[in-house]
């Protein structure tokens, strides 16, 4: 696979030695950094900055010359509530429904998925036949497009789907699932947890094939335990992956949408509705495009991840520094 | 037009140079189209005989997906590039960015053909100018399943029969026919619009400032959410989904689960196509009340962008489509119902379609004459669309109980204050 | 069968089946049953008419109604089966039906005209697949074009991106340099702006840059992704630091170090981050949707949403085109996940 790359490696090594001997052995590492950080500063740090400048104006208008500065308004319009655990007091109800139903579905989904994505990896590393064959079943959903996602589950789930027909088969009473909240609501996690487990199962795997085999002959030689070699190596070995595995199984969470928005459109009424079907929705979809709240409710999302993530990080201070 | 456009339309310009030899300088247009079924290739038809009685002109179809149309089209346009023609459906909320096709076109003609639609386009009242060819008319209304109504041996409400005769007609059918629904009516503010119309609901104030709520808006949509509560209305279609996202009853309908589906005319080509020989079905159009038995008009149309750096050229090529002859064609074609006054007067032949397919939509065209002027009024408001959201999502959180109906038309009318003023 | 059974027994060690070999297989079966079984009913569904895919409830296998050519018709005409009444046991051709009465002949004797109540029928069905879903996108569009566009942008963007995205992490792996804590937190913090609120600016940005409506709009872009540096990032920090120091002490150049030892030690992370980027860019469709305008430059994605109009879908279609998108990237999938397992477990990393 590497040997694709070889060519490309060969053109920039050229440039990389030629300026590494000229500046001498001093920082090599902002040598590394510098395509990177050119590209991350155009095409992603500078819409993240443009899209403050949408937050703190108003209007429907696109161009960022066009809109009139309205400095805090869309963050106090959205966080003017008598009591933040009921949305009906707020002047913003949908968005704060939104908020609840997105922190409700992260922690169920990604407690899940994570758990169930590390079970997998476990089982899909062992010595088992057809391994190859077994990785791409548990892949194969993460290749299909939200749409059709929501699209082979509603076809199981509708009145008269297949999980019904099998239900009224075995003589049971049937059950319309989807206008349900709490069903509707639990089978959208499952829908999500369905469509990605095989990403995060693919980077514990890789995460696996980093623990040297010897630990473990050595484990074997101690009699020790499955379950103790686990606790004791394969867990603490497999930190920094899991790291990576949480912080993104958590920040794509928050951000669900897709897949779920083609599922149910976000209800029965506003049951499944997440925030970003709310950004979406405000500022994109809807009409006038209110792009000001729409990018106000993107930061203050944002401001919440990030302490999300400082605190996963902060637990695994070990892991970071390496 | 942006640079890169500019530079494309220039190799263009020259290959064309080159090949047609002829010295006529080659003009390329490009026109944004989607589908919901055959209007691009028809467009395409009928756009190489322009290229062949033009030349030197060439129409570039890009065919997108509607996402495009809504989404992407109007940052285009913002930004300074996009196509120099395109269907659309948002008719007045991308009213700036439209190239009045006065200058161009025989605008008495215009006028005298496409009459009302024209308005739709403009930005306002006092604005007279023609931007927008409407292809596709839609008018919503109800299918019924005619072959149920046999079964059960209950007679089809006349055509002044009012939404109360309807669903006690259809209540009926279902029971004595053991049919899942009784009603069902797609998730969508367009659709609830004609009904509530017909109800009495005006919409707009004296001063011609939209209210979306009054009493007579109240009355219809408490009726609507009582009838889903005791199950005369599918509550899958509304209460199954949030948000403003559209969701239809033709699954429903096609399967014979469901006596009488209000929809539009949209539907005909799938029904025809899909209900084969279950069972007959029939347009009855809409249910009578105080405002009327209206539905609501609507549809996309083709427009030119002011950008275009051809815009004669576009104009002539949308005031061709427009000439009786071809719009009589691509109505026919598209399975639409003609906005030309001309076409619709002399009937259009639907070529190609089964019997029980022109009987539908010659069936919707007579529709279009018992529209209320308020329908009308309302399809042509520039923020529409917003009005049409916040009644999809406001009124679902009253049926499945989220919202009292008070409740969900108080904070309607504070969804559309924010949104009336942010759009001024 | 000898295989199936020997697959099926095969265990960890020497000997019996250990109770965990049980709970694997049931796990892996469960697996297969949940995961792959709706794919394959998609594929399965991707065969079906328009008119079967509306009906409920769905079926397993693509069916349709039984024609018989019958002279004097010109169409081919519906056969049903009759169940009950006069005709029982019989089987009819359909003329046409009216109202609750069907008008039906019988194959061989066309002139005979009966009329049978339509709830003594029943049609008659036969395995069909509806390979016109299929053939239709190729009349549609220039199928191979969009293709040629896919591949291009997948791979240019992917070979950028895993380039850029490595000596990036190797940069905020091995490297203790002032400034370091911040970029990674820029990295990770612009992951937390969902994607779908910075496309207008990043629409501004692209086509300021003279980018807009050209696939190169697409590539460059897509190739900021802060997931790869992350993730590249964590891997590296396994890979322990004697390595470098021992390669350091034979004067080799950073870069050397970087492309002869990081490079190879990370290739299952690697590749893991290229099936990532080639799934994202082949996938990918809202930012292509937005960038790019002109049927030439259009991906497969694009064509494939183009099946949904404003108030009509076409399935049939458009699952067809699903599947059509579907197949080079699972090829690629089975390809390279072969190189998550060849890692350090194979070069001995120590």
């Amino acid at each position: 696979m590497l040997a694709i790359l070889t060519p490309l490696m060969r053109v920039i090594e050229i440039p990389m030695t030629f300026l590494e001997k000229r500046l001498g052995m001093k920082n090599p590492a902002w040598l590394f950094l510098l395509p990177n950080l050119l590209l991350f500063g155009i095409f992603a740090l500078l819409p993240v900055a443009l899209n403050l400048a949408y937050a703190v104006t108003g209007s429907d208008a696109i161009l960022l010359a066009d809109r009139p500065y309205v400095g805090g308004d869309n963050f106090s319009a959205l966080l003017q509530c008598d009591s933040y655990l009921d949305p009906n007091s707020c002047k913003d109800d949908l968005f704060w429904r939104a908020v609840h139903n997105t922190l409700l579905f992260v922690v169920l989904q990604v407690g899940l998925m994570v758990t169930f994505s590390l079970c997998t990896a476990l089982i899909l590393n062992r010595d088992i036949r057809a391994r190859g064959f077994f990785r791409a079943v548990f892949f194969f959903p993460v290749l299909l497009s939200p749409v059709v996602v929501a699209l082979i589950w509603k076809w199981i789930l509708q009145r008269e789907g297949i999980l019904n027909a099998w239900i009224d088969g075995m003589g049971w009473q049937t059950f319309n699932w989807l206008l349900d909240r709490n069903w509707a609501f639990g089978w959208s996690v499952f829908l999500s947890i369905w469509a990605h487990m095989g990403f995060y199962t693919l980077i514990l795997l890789a995460g696996l094939q980093a623990i040297p085999r010897d630990v473990y002959e050595a484990a074997k030689m101690d009699r020790a335990t499955p379950w103790r070699a686990f606790r004791r190596i394969t867990l603490p070995l497999l930190m920094p992956t899991m790291l990576v595995v949480l912080v993104l199984a958590t920040i794509k969470g928050v951000q669900t949408f897709e897949e779920v928005y083609a599922f149910t459109g976000g209800g029965p009424g506003t049951a499944t509705t997440m925030i970003i079907q709310y950004i979406y929705e405000t500022g994109f979809a809807g009409a006038p495009r209110l792009f000001g709240p729409a990018s106000a409710a993107s930061l203050l999302l944002a401001a919440v991840l990030v302490v999300l993530t400082v605190v996963q990080l902060w637990l695994n201070r070990n892991n970071v520094d390496g | 037009m942006s640079n890169h456009l500019t530079k494309l339309k220039l190799t263009s310009a020259i290959a064309g140079f080159v090949l047609s030899a002829g010295g006529v300088a080659a003009q390329e247009l490009t026109y944004m189209c989607s589908s919901d079924g055959t209007e691009c290739t028809t467009a395409r038809e009928i756009f190489d005989r322009f290229e062949a009685e033009n030349p030197g002109v060439t129409i570039k179809i890009d065919e997108v997906p509607y996402k495009a149309i809504l989404e992407s089209l109007p940052v285009q346009l913002a930004a300074g590039t996009g196509p120099d023609m395109a269907k659309v459906t948002d008719l007045g909320g991308l009213s700036q960015y439209y190239l009045d096709l006065t200058p161009y076109v025989d605008a008495q003609y215009w006028e005298d053909s496409f009459g009302g639609t024209l308005d739709w386009y403009r930005s306002g009242p006092d604005d007279t100018g023609i931007y927008g060819l409407h292809s596709q008319l839609t008018i919503t209304g109800a299918y019924i399943n005619k072959t149920l109504f046999d079964q059960a041996g209950i007679e089809v409400p006349g055509a002044d029969a009012s939404w109360d005769d309807w669903a006690e007609a259809t209540r009926a059918v279902a029971e004595a026919t053991d049919t899942d629904f009784p009603m069902a009516m797609d998730r969508s503010g367009h659709r609830i619009a004609g009904p509530a119309i017909s109800f009495g609901a005006a919409l707009f104030d004296d001063s011609g400032e939209a209210i979306l709520v009054d009493d007579g808006f109240t009355g219809y949509v408490q009726k609507f959410v009582d009838w889903h509560n005791d199950g005369t209305m599918a509550r899958d279609v509304w209460a199954g989904a949030g948000g403003s996202s559209y969701q239809d009853a033709s699954q429903e309908f096609i399967n014979g689960e469901l006596v009488y589906y209000y929809s539009g005319s949209w539907q005909v080509a799938k029904m025809d196509d899909n209900i084969g020989d279950l069972f007959d079905w029939v347009v009855v159009g809409s249910p009578c009340g105080e405002g009327g038995c209206s539905g609501m008009p609507g549809g996309a149309g083709i427009v030119g962008f002011s950008g275009t750096e051809h815009p004669e050229l576009v104009a002539k090529a949308i005031d061709y489509l427009a000439q009786e002859e071809n719009y009589a064609e691509m109505t026919a074609k598209t399975k639409n119902i003609p906005a030309h006054l001309g076409v619709a007067a002399s009937g259009v032949e639907y070529a190609g379609a089964t019997e029980g397919a022109a009987n539908a939509l010659n069936a919707w065209g007579a529709q279009v004459g018992k529209v209320s002027p308020v329908a009308f009024k309302y399809q042509g408001y520039k923020n529409n669309r917003a009005m049409f959201n916040i009644t999809v999502e406001r009124v679902t959180q009253a049926i499945v109980g989220e919202l009292s109906v008070e409740e969900a038309m108080e904070r309607a009318k504070e969804d559309l204050a924010v949104a009336l003023a942010e759009a001024e | 069968m000898a295989n199936v059974i020997s697959f099926l027994t095969r265990t960890r060690g020497i000997g019996k089946l250990h109770w965990t070999d049980w709970l694997t297989y049931g796990y892996l079966f469960l697996g297969v049953l949940l995961m792959f079984l709706p794919v394959i009913w998609l594929g399965l569904s991707s065969f079906k008419t328009e008119a079967e895919l509306e009906r409920f409830p769905p079926r397993i296998i693509p069916m349709q109604q039984e024609t018989i050519i019958v002279e004097g018709y010109d169409e081919p005409l519906p056969l049903y089966e009759i169940v009950s009444g006069e005709f029982e046991g019989e089987t009819l051709a359909q003329i046409r039906r009216v109202g609750l009465v069907a008008q039906m002949i019988r194959p061989d004797n066309p002139d005979e005209r009966l009329k049978v109540d339509i709830n003594d029928r029943q049609a008659i069905e036969k395995f069909a697949l509806a390979t016109e879903n299929y053939s239709e996108l190729f009349d549609r569009f220039n199928f191979f074009k969009f293709f040629w566009n896919s591949v291009f942008i997948t791979s240019v963007a992917t070979m950028i991106m895993l380039t850029v995205n490595s000596m990036a992490a190797f940069a905020l792996s091995k490297y203790q340099f002032t400034g370091r804590m911040v970029v990674l937190g820029l990295v990770i913090g612009t992951l937390m702006i969902p994607q779908t609120v910075v496309l207008v600016p990043l629409f501004l940005i692209t086509k300021e840059l003279n980018m807009a409506d050209s696939l190169w709009g697409v590539i460059i872009p897509g190739a900021a992704t802060p997931t790869g540096v992350f993730l590249l990032r964590q891997y590296m920090l396994t890979i322990p630091d004697e390595i470098l120091d021992a390669a350091r002490m034979d004067k080799a150049s950073e870069w050397k170090i970087f492309w002869r030892i990081i490079v190879p030690l990370s290739a299952p992370a690697i590749a893991v981050l290229a099936i990532l980027a080639i799934m994202w860019r082949w996938n990918d469709f809202l930012w292509p949707l937005i960038v790019l305008s002109s049927n030439d430059n259009f991906t497969l994605q694009l064509a494939l949403n183009s099946f949904q109009g404003e108030m009509n879908t076409q399935w049939s279609n458009l699952l067809a085109m699903t599947m059509l998108v579907l197949l080079p990237i699972a090829c690629v999938f089975v390809f390279l996940q072969k190189y998550i397992a060849t890692g350090i477990a194979s070069t001995g990393g120590k």
